[in-house]
């Protein structure tokens, strides 16, 4: 069960919410994960975003294109086990010069009970470098918005492609005992 | 032995129309269609219908068509997107019908070049080629519509209906596998990106 959330965890999420607000992202397809469950019900909640599922993250690196393409900007939420599924997707992003933001929430790093978490989040960092993707990391969410919003003037106004980490400290110990 | 269906080639009948008039027919009076090709043959094909800077050709990216036409539909709600790809390349983005049959995109069309086979590569036999039904995987997974073709008047009567907005709507035309001359469009990223969102009035960054 999800513990009663402190007002930092709320004012964090709400935070980034507030940035892809400011920067007027208009879709946000996602690959669920529990960290970014807050975020996620905000952008379903809200009349101009669309916010949708995929079946893996590459759809999400190609949606982002597309959406480019027809004047709208796109976010992708994912987990960081996800990277590894969008390696050859993001040559679309480097061939086209596409901007791209990817919000990814770690795993595999820190109190992390599964090890089949741990190769894929050991290499997140460097799976979305390999690729031309420049990784910030937020570890404090204090800095959570500020890190969003720039990481947005840098993908839509600079036109490069960026994965913002979020480490997974900041989502907590996850209880697996039940 | 018990008599299951054994996969291999059960049920195909290799398609027989030819790729080029097909795709010619689809794109004819093609008035405002925002369109996307998957790489190989099919933007090849859309390229011999004649260069348009509404025509979003992928060199790359398989597996990836579908969901580009979806982020595109979902911005221009007003316009009608169709994505014209291969099976092959469909096949890799498999999941990518259960996303757009979920969010019921209306103004959105994926019309699959079906030859049964990897035609870039040598002609091996794909998926569809041993039995697996790419409309019977879309009217599952929430497309509006679908439907499979294997003439040209079935062509013909497709194509208005790229026009309309009861989609999500998904074709698999049985064409035949040949490899015709190829007819290259622009392999520019970036060019084919800004002239596309130039016709739609929006302007470089």
């Amino acid at each position: 069960m999800a513990a009663a959330k402190t007002t930092s965890e709320i004012d964090w999420h709400a935070g980034i919410f507030r940035a892809l607000k400011a920067a007027d992202i208009r879709q946000i397809p996602y690959v669920p994960d529990a960290g970014h469950s807050d975020l996620i019900r905000s952008a379903q909640a809200d009349p101009i975003m669309k916010a949708y599922p995929l079946t893996t993250e590459e759809e999400g690196v190609a949606a982002a294109a597309g959406a480019w393409l027809g004047g709208e900007r796109a976010v992708l939420l994912m987990q960081s086990s996800g990277a590894g599924n969008c390696i050859n997707m993001l040559s679309l992003i480097a061939a086209c010069r596409f901007p791209f933001l990817a919000l990814v929430t770690m795993r595999g790093e820190w109190a992390e009970f599964n090890p089949w978490q741990v190769p894929m989040g050991r290499a997140t960092q460097g799976a979305f470098e390999l690729m031309g993707v420049s990784v910030r990391r937020v570890s404090d969410t204090g800095k959570a918005e500020t890190e969003v919003a720039a990481a947005l003037d840098d993908a839509f106004l600079g036109e490069q492609p960026v994965a913002v980490l979020f480490s997974q400290s900041l989502i907590g110990r996850k209880t697996w005992i039940k | 032995m018990t008599t299951q269906n054994q996969g291999h080639n059960s049920g195909h009948v290799q398609g027989t129309l030819d790729r080029r008039a097909v795709v010619r027919a689809i794109l004819h009076d093609r008035k405002k269609l925002l369109v996307v090709t998957g790489l190989g043959s099919s933007s090849y094909d859309a390229m011999a219908a004649g260069d348009d800077p509404r025509t979003f050709f992928l060199w790359g990216a398989m597996g990836g068509a579908a969901m580009v036409g979806m982020g595109l539909a979902l911005a221009r709600p007003d316009d009608h997107v169709c994505v014209i790809t291969g099976d092959g390349e469909q096949l890799m983005g498999l999941g990518s019908l259960a996303t757009i049959g979920a969010q019921k995109v209306k103004n959105l069309s994926v019309v699959v070049l079906d030859n049964s086979h990897y035609g870039e590569t040598g002609m091996q036999s794909s998926h569809t080629g041993l039995g697996v039904d790419l409309v019977g995987i879309a009217a599952a997974s929430g497309f509006s519509w679908s439907a499979r073709l294997s003439d040209m008047a079935g062509v013909d009567a497709l194509r208005p209906r790229l026009h309309r907005a009861d989609g999500p709507g998904f074709a698999s035309i049985q064409i035949a596998a040949d490899d015709p001359t190829r007819v290259l469009p622009p392999r520019d990223g970036v060019f084919l990106k800004t002239r596309f969102r130039e016709t739609l009035g929006l302007g470089p960054i």
